[in-house]
């Protein structure tokens, strides 16, 4: 606030600015404004600028300078410096004030045009199309080879991810489940009572839950909260070098980090299948129990008629499926990082709406297998 | 310097590249077995891009590295693993693994390579720590040390297997002078008893004058070497004048200046 100039114009159109006291960032751009709008007002054929009487001048009056001589040969106004004191002139000389180039400013980033875009954006999409098969076949390699050497596995790792992955998602997915049970229950026996065939809701629920829903809803839940975490995680380790250090240790990142990702999501993940089926039965029977007259155990009983062993068992391999789809998609999302904390931040939201698109593809594939049966 | 020279890491014509931005050109090293090399140059100038095409961890553009023989550019996996198997790396960063405890990072080459029970895998990760000044801080995880102590445990995780060649990556930058002089000390101990040969990123004149028997000088605007030899020598007599700058500590005078009468 404490700087300040002095204006005097003289006969001849000669406007002649004296400023005062400190010029620093505080006050630098208030100054700029205000310089220009004396210039603007008074129309000058020529200005001088005299420093004699600052106290404090840095780089942000400095840019005052640039900028004012800038605006001012823009009029095709004349504009001169009045000697400065020696520190000044020590610090004009030092940033060559007078070279005219010294104030232009910064270049915009250059930018290729839309074919080149596209072209590097078709080399970028094979690039990584090659790293998302290469790293498919990587998996299944150390996969094959857990298999031949199971001590390689890394068995602790493996069972703190399988609680991480199912435990630790037991609360959210009873939830879910038995709520979707009340709905389906509710909003279906809102239809069936008018035939008076609420005892089919039973089977409806059962059917739906086991076959379908239990094992998507299920693998969306794990999708969101484990598929993320995978590439959050693994990324993180991409930009800190882990990695490669994992790799010059003589260590495979993928059988170190994938394989037990995905041997954890493909144990669990069926198991809470099982639990989501549980928890939406019990939910559909708390509807028809409390609002429709059934009794628990023509529930049961009917969720029984309905569900066969094969039903049953077609829904957990999906959930297999689907599991192993998730970590590896996690996984592949964490090891495609490059660069720094917001690559990460993308691999994670990537990873969940990847994780999604291939839980709902591979299901239509399912769904077309089951009807060429 | 022992006068054994074998050569031990070979590096021919290495090209490397980032997308369409050229690195390094034209980079030829012999490295000695037994020798301790300082890589030096202006920062950005491609040292730890160097030390990631000699370990194989980056794709040359062009040209071949050796290991010893084996060729990591071409060579296929079995020998590459073997290649591996010889070398210790300190990064930049240091890379310990932030959900490990400094012990499992230090225990876990050990574990794998090793067939120690697990006491002496426990007596030995002491050791290591000890040697950098890390005791009493084996059960602390990564995310709880100052940036000295990850330099100095991931020093250790380094030097576990006792590697033919170790790759350090500025191992006494960010540390007090107390401490560098003592890693100083142990990078000249571990060179003197196993004779191992050290590849050393470093800014430090200590490190370059008391600890390496070569330098390798990078540079970012003629992208590669612009001068290798005795530093001292170097000092004295580069016909170059920004190694000449660089040995003498030259700066060039920054251009923001501000003035208080
Ligand atoms: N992953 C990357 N992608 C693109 N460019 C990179 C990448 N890593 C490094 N570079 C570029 O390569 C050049 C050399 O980087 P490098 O990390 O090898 O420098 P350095 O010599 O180790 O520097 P310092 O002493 O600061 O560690 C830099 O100009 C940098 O911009
Ligand atoms: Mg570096």
């Amino acid at each position: 606030m404490s700087e300040s100039y002095a204006l005097k114009t003289g006969d001849n159109g000669t406007v002649a600015i004296q400023l005062i006291g400190r010029i620093d960032h505080h006050g630098a751009a208030r100054l700029l404004k205000q310089l220009q709008g004396e210039v603007k007002q008074r129309e000058p054929k020529q200005v001088t600028v005299d420093l004699n009487r600052v106290t404090f001048f840095d780089d942000f009056g400095l840019l005052v300078l640039f900028q004012l001589r800038d605006h001012l040969n823009k009029q095709e106004v004349p504009f001169r410096l009045v000697q400065p004191p020696p520190k000044v002139a020590e610090i004009l000389a030092r940033t060559s004030f007078d070279d005219p180039d010294m104030c232009s400013p910064l270049p915009h980033a250059h930018r290729d045009n839309t074919v080149v875009r596209l072209g590097a954006a078709t080399i970028q999409f094979y690039n990584s199309l090659n790293f998302v098969i290469s790293f498919l076949g990587s998996v299944i390699l150390a996969m094959l080879h857990v298999i031949r050497h199971p001590r390689d596995l890394r068995v602790g790792d493996t069972i703190v991810l399988m609680q991480k992955v199912g435990v630790d998602a037991l609360p959210i997915v009873a939830m879910i489940s038995f709520l979707l049970g009340l709905i389906m229950a509710f909003v279906s026996s809102m239809q069936l009572e008018q035939f008076g065939a609420s005892i089919f809701v039973a089977r409806l629920v059962a059917l739906a839950m086991v076959s379908e829903l239990g094992p998507i809803m299920t693998a969306i839940v794990v999708a969101g909260r484990s598929g993320s975490a995978f590439a959050a995680e693994i990324g993180t380790m991409r930009i800190s070098d882990e990695i490669d250090a994992l790799f010059t240790m003589g260590f495979s990142p993928t059988l170190f980090l994938a394989v037990p990702r995905i041997l954890a999501a493909m144990i669990m993940v069926p198991l809470l299948t099982l639990f989501s089926d549980i928890f939406a039965i019990a939910g559909g029977m708390v509807i028809s129990v409390s609002m429709m007259n059934l009794t628990v155990a023509t529930y049961i009983d009917q969720t029984l008629k309905a569900l066969t062993l094969f039903e049953l068992m077609w829904g957990l391999m999906k959930s297999v499926v689907f599991a192993a789809l998730i970590a590896w998609v996690g996984c592949l999302r964490g090891f495609q990082v490059r660069g720094g904390s917001s690559e990460v931040g993308n691999a994670a939201t990537s990873a969940v709406v990847s994780g999604i698109f291939l839980i709902i593809l591979f299901d239509s594939i399912f769904a077309v297998i089951r009807s060429y049966w | 310097m022992e006068n054994n020279d074998r050569t031990i890491i070979e590096v021919r014509d290495l090209e490397a590249r980032y997308g369409e931005t050229t690195i390094l050109k034209d980079v030829n090293i012999d490295v000695r077995a037994g020798e301790i090399l300082a890589v030096i140059g202006g920062s950005g100038c491609g040292k730890t891009t160097l030390l990631k095409h000699m370990v194989g961890l980056s794709r040359p553009y062009g040209g071949h590295i050796t290991i010893d023989g084996i060729d990591i550019t071409n060579g296929d996996e079995k020998s590459f693993a073997r290649a591996l198997r010889k070398i210790g790396i300190l990064f930049q960063g240091g890379a310990l693994f932030s959900s490990m405890t400094i012990a499992e990072n230090v225990a876990l080459p050990l574990r794998a390579f090793t067939d120690l029970p697990p006491d002496a895998v426990g007596t030995l990760v002491r050791m290591k720590l000890c040697s950098v000044d890390l005791g009493g801080y084996e059960h602390h995880l990564p995310s709880e040390l100052s940036g000295g102590m990850i330099k100095r445990a991931a020093l250790a995780r380094s030097l576990a297997l006792n590697p033919e060649i170790l790759f350090l990556d500025e191992p006494t930058a960010g540390l007090d002078p107390v401490i560098s002089a003592e890693i100083e000390a142990l990078i000249m101990r571990i060179n003197h008893q196993f004779r191992t040969t050290m590849i050393i990123i470093t800014h430090s004149l200590d490190i370059i004058y008391e600890v390496a028997h070569r330098v390798v000088m990078l540079d970012k605007s003629a992208k590669g070497i612009i001068a290798q030899g005795d530093p001292k020598e170097l000092r004295r007599s580069s016909p170059n004048a920004v190694v000449r700058q660089f040995f003498n500590r030259q700066a060039n005078l920054s251009k923001r200046s501000t003035w208080q009468p």
